[in-house]
């Protein structure tokens, strides 16, 4: 029941009939689905209506049941607005805008996930300022989203989108990658050039491990919203420049999933190993959840 | 898998597989029951042991057995409803043999006294899928209308129910028979490319050698 078994099918997909890959990833699916297209553009436009109705619940104030979450994305904007950084404003309102949806899932707020909770700052970060900075119409944000969940989907067939089954890779490493393929999308670039931006967000985070604090989806995970957002952007400027993944995306997606079962339990999600076995992070553990 | 589970689901925090595939493991749980729930034993096992108390896994779980979806404002105060409404349930952390790493098993009992055993997994993005049922093993994501049906295991029984859905113009997308024993208990699992009325299900319940029949959704 998969939507696209391959990068390759679902491009060649495309060209064959002539459709723009949007357009083609929305044909697929609804009728995989049983929806119609006009159904499918709706409940894509619920989601973005949800994305933007989250970032707009941020509040600088709040803080995580745990309380090691929240205040950060106020700290960036506040940076970001003062137009003293070392990227540019733009850049760090993307890097604003990732930590400050990592935050509100922290505070249990209503998400988007993409692909995954734990991943959602990412996708709207980079999507969000990018509308701002161009004037972009709602439609084009609909469309670019259609081609993150096919590169996504595409992932999720051949490897995973479960941090539990093959580490932060498979959640923020994803992420990245539909975004990636997202901005190449929103700047003009080919289905190829989508591609190449895919696979090489995916390979500039393989391995990276889902070691969560306390087992919480809060430390390190909102700032690697950031990081992934960042990524995004990297990627897809070299695609955007006619930088091509030496290996093809099928592959890159089939090697984060052999890498993702090669990882030990202790680093997928299980709050066990990697910077929750820091000792910092196992004194907070000990005294949030009291001992054993 | 669905485009709308890479960009979705719309869900309350943190985690799409603790929380929101929690949620609906107990929603799914709920449906295959049949009724109200009024006592639940729950296993947590694997990441779901080690990491649910932190993500809400068990608020989430019990949030679903109440009928809640993943993007309702009350699971965090599900405990408290479930109380309220007079379920009783309890938690144990066990690790279960060759399980998905995000597993849950249920013990229930409604409040007709029937009973049901379901093992899920929540295997990424908030999607689940059914690995055990009153200790018969199989495989179902509850993503498209799902119907379960109890059978014994007998010629025909596939037969009969094919032609009650031929006969209510609903189309079969996957088709599975698994069984405890031959002779014994059989379950199908038939998922249908459109929802499947009460009245088709009490037709399929009502037809000879078949025990029991259920319509599950995830959302």
């Amino acid at each position: 029941m998969a939507v696209f078994l391959s990068v390759r099918e679902m491009l060649d997909g495309a060209a064959a009939e002539k459709l723009p890959l949007w357009e083609h990833v929305r044909r697929i699916s609804a009728d995989e689905a049983g929806i119609s297209g006009e159904q499918s553009w709706r409940m894509m436009d619920q989601r973005l209506e949800a994305m933007i109705k989250a970032d707009a619940s941020y509040d600088p104030d709040a803080r995580s049941h745990s309380r090691l979450t929240g205040g950060d994305g106020g700290k960036m904007e506040r940076y970001a607005g003062e137009g003293r950084g070392i990227c540019g404003e733009f850049v760090d309102k993307i890097l604003a805008a990732a930590l400050r949806m990592g935050e509100c899932n922290a505070c249990m707020h209503c998400i988007v996930a993409a692909p995954t909770a734990g991943a959602c700052g990412v996708l709207p970060a980079v999507l969000l300022p990018y509308a701002e900075r161009y004037s972009l119409p709602r439609d084009e944000m609909i469309k670019a989203l259609y081609i993150a969940a096919g590169f996504g989907a595409v992932i999720a067939q051949r490897a995973s989108i479960s941090g539990a089954e093959a580490g932060c890779q498979a959640e923020i490493g994803t992420a990245a990658a539909m975004s990636a393929a997202a901005l190449v999308y929103l700047h003009g670039g080919t289905d190829e050039q989508m591609a190449h931006a895919m696979a090489m967000a995916l390979k500039n985070m393989m391995g990276l491990v889902c070691d969560p604090v306390a087992g919480l989806v809060e430390v390190p995970c909102v700032k690697r919203n950031a990081a992934g957002a960042m990524n995004a952007l990297c990627a897809a400027e070299m695609a955007l420049a006619g930088i091509e993944s030496r290996i093809p995306p099928d592959e890159v997606i089939d090697t984060m999933a052999a890498v993702g079962a090669a990882l030990p339990a202790s680093l997928r999600e299980t709050g066990i190993g990697g910077i929750a076995a820091s000792p910092t992070a196992v004194k907070f553990r000990e005294e949030f959840f009291g001992k054993g | 898998m669905d485009i709308f589970d890479l960009i979705g689901p719309i869900m309350v925090g943190p985690s799409s597989s603790h929380t929101a595939g929690a949620v609906r493991i107990g929603y799914v749980a709920r449906k295959l029951l049949g009724e109200e729930p009024k006592k639940a034993e729950i296993i947590l096992h694997g990441s779901f042991a080690a990491t649910g108390r932190g993500h809400g896994t068990d608020k989430a779980i019990i949030a679903g057995l109440l009928g809640m979806s993943p993007d309702d404002g009350r699971i965090p105060d599900s405990f408290g409803l479930a109380w309220e409404r007079g379920l009783d349930f309890s938690f144990e952390l066990m690790e279960l043999r060759a399980a998905h790493p995000n597993t849950a098993k249920l013990t229930l009992t409604g409040v007709s006294g029937r009973t049901l055993s379901v093992t899920a997994a929540s295997v990424g993005g908030g999607r689940i899928e059914v690995r055990e049922l009153d200790g018969i093993e199989l495989r179902f994501s509850a993503d498209k209308p799902t119907l379960i049906i109890r059978n014994e295991d007998q010629p025909g029984s596939i037969s009969i129910v094919s032609a009650v859905l031929a006969h209510s113009g609903i189309n079969i997308a996957t088709f599975h028979v698994s069984r405890s024993s031959r002779g014994g208990q059989a379950i199908m699992v038939i998922e249908c490319d459109t929802p499947v009325p009460a009245g088709t299900v009490g037709s399929i319940a009502a037809m000879p050698g078949i025990l029991s029949a259920a319509a599950v959704s995830a959302d």
